[in-house]
């Protein structure tokens, strides 16, 4: 079962030395004990591109499909048996980053 | 005729969070628990009349609702559908059984996960749990049959797709847990023993029942946490107390007012105990500890004059440090009034104003402080703001009368 852990936050790129460090801590245990299964830092919502080709005639509007003072900052995807292991992890990722984070299941 | 559906509805009282356990931990899946759970109980009243009961009544129903599950689950899968498949055969993983591997109490874990929102943890354990249907949850908590629907649904929803999983937490987990729980259980009994619709009975015992009978089921198989001991003594002292509680008029009758005589023995007996063999063990005492002691005190006065209020005062002190919300500290004034006289009290009381302003026993406490004090007026106008903010039918009785004694 794989979960998203969505980092929550209002600014971009704003991890400090220390919080790069926890970050890498943690990655490379979850890596270990093999929850990893990808993680990512995105850029700002300022950098967005929305695609609209469901006519087949692609149209391209610039920014986020949604405004909002907070937005996805960065994400893990983990492999988790249950949602409790889930929050357990994602709760020592939010400590890594030092960020508020969102679990949700994959389908 | 009557003696079966009695057996009837003491089996469903008795067996069905069992047998709504039992079909989980099987088939990993509330939503087929339940409905099979449901068919038993139908299936039940159905063969029953008929049939008699039969001599084991617990294991017939979990029989009974197996068959209906797995039945199901063969029509469903006639359906080229991977998921229900995947449900079919996903087997919980069997889990070192411990003394608190119940699968109850799995139950009650996986409804009060603090993933979901605690209303929704009231709705599905009351409905999984307690076997309550949706409406009356609805009444219980004066809420509409469709939203009490609703939450059930989309909690259920949540453990399947999140994938909650159906067991007693891990150790490291289960402090934080129970409590959760506990907090489930306070709620639904404090609805019961002051039911906070206009429309509704001012007691409903239904639910200070239910809740008592869940917690002794926590307190069964976790006997050594304290503030389970603790929220079942609170819970006991608080019920004994339930009849003499509303006046033939359907008035509320306050403690000093109330005839001692038909509080409720045997509940008194089994709560002093709890929180005898609590201050036995010497450990710090939590909130529904010390609440269950300022009971104690309460119940073992004989007459309203032999209180040691010093005693409930000091207990408040320690309640107050706990958790110092401007609630307890009113609660722990009520007690100083006693001790240091209605002057002292209300100086307290006044210094909460601002937050407790829309509470209407804030309005009320301080009315009775300004009587007992001569400032009538004063008091008739706390009196009328209680009255517009209290909810419940027999406190707003009380309140009136008691304003309309104002000289």
């Amino acid at each position: 079962m794989q979960y998203l852990v969505s980092v929550i936050d209002d600014r971009t790129a704003s991890a400090t030395d220390d919080e790069l460090a926890a970050i890498d801590g943690f990655n490379e245990r979850i890596q270990a004990d093999g929850s990893w299964v990808f993680a990512g830092g995105l850029a700002a919502p300022s950098s967005a591109t929305v695609i609209d080709n469901r006519d087949g005639a692609a149209v391209f509007t610039d920014g986020p499909f949604v405004e909002s003072k907070e937005y996805l900052a960065g994400f893990w995807v983990l492999e988790a048996p249950d949602l409790d292991v889930a929050l357990r992890l994602a709760a020592e990722g939010s400590r890594a980053c030092h960020r508020r984070v969102e679990v949700r299941p994959f389908l | 005729m009557s003696e079966v559906s009695d057996a009837i509805t003491q089996a469903h009282h008795e067996e069905w969070a069992r047998v709504v356990a039992a079909l989980t931990r099987r088939f990993g899946d509330l939503d087929i628990a339940e409905e099979a759970a449901a068919e038993a109980f139908a299936t039940a009243v159905e063969k029953w009349p008929a049939d008699g009961v039969p001599p084991n009544p617990g294991a017939w129903l979990t029989t009974t609702a197996n068959r209906r599950a797995i039945d199901r689950l063969r029509r469903e899968n006639k359906r080229p559908d991977k998921q229900k498949e995947a449900q079919m055969s996903y087997d919980v993983p069997s889990e070192p059984l411990g003394a608190i591997d119940d699968p109850r109490l799995r139950l009650i874990f996986t409804c009060c996960h603090p993933a979901l929102a605690m209303e929704a943890r009231i709705a599905l354990t009351l409905r999984m749990v307690g076997g309550l249907t949706v409406p009356e949850i609805a009444r219980a908590f004066l809420a509409q049959e469709s939203t009490v629907g609703q939450r059930i649904t989309r909690a259920k929803g949540k453990i399947k797709a999140a994938r909650i999983p159906y067991r007693v937490p891990s150790a490291e987990d289960l402090p934080g847990r129970v409590s959760g729980v506990l907090a489930v259980l306070f709620l639904v009994f404090n609805e019961g023993y002051l039911a906070t619709a206009a429309d509704t009975d001012p007691v409903r015992h239904e639910l200070t029942a239910e809740a008592i009978r869940l917690t002794r089921l926590i307190r069964g198989l976790l006997p050594n946490d304290g503030e389970t001991a603790g929220l079942l003594a609170l819970m006991l002292l608080t019920e004994s107390r339930r009849t003499a509680r509303v006046s033939a008029h359907g008035e509320l009758v306050t403690l000093d007012e109330q005839d001692r005589g038909s509080w409720d023995g045997e509940l008194i007996a089994q709560g002093h105990q709890l929180v005898r063999e609590r201050l036995a063990t010497g450990m710090a005492p939590g909130r529904y500890q010390l609440l269950a002691a300022i009971n104690a005190v309460h119940t073992s006065a004989r007459d309203v004059r032999d209180t040691d209020w010093s005693q409930i005062v000091a207990l408040y002190d320690q309640l107050v440090r706990l958790d110092p919300s401007p609630i307890v500290i009113l609660n722990r004034a009520i007690a100083v009034a006693e001790l240091d006289g209605p002057d002292v009290a209300l100086g307290i009381v006044d210094r909460l104003e601002d937050k407790l302003e829309t509470y209407h026993a804030f309005h009320a406490t301080r009315a009775d402080l300004l009587r007992r004090l001569g400032r009538s007026k004063q008091s008739r106008a706390a009196y009328d703001k209680a009255i517009e903010l209290a909810g419940n039918t027999a406190e707003t009785a009380y309140l009136t009368r008691r304003r309309d004694q104002l000289g």
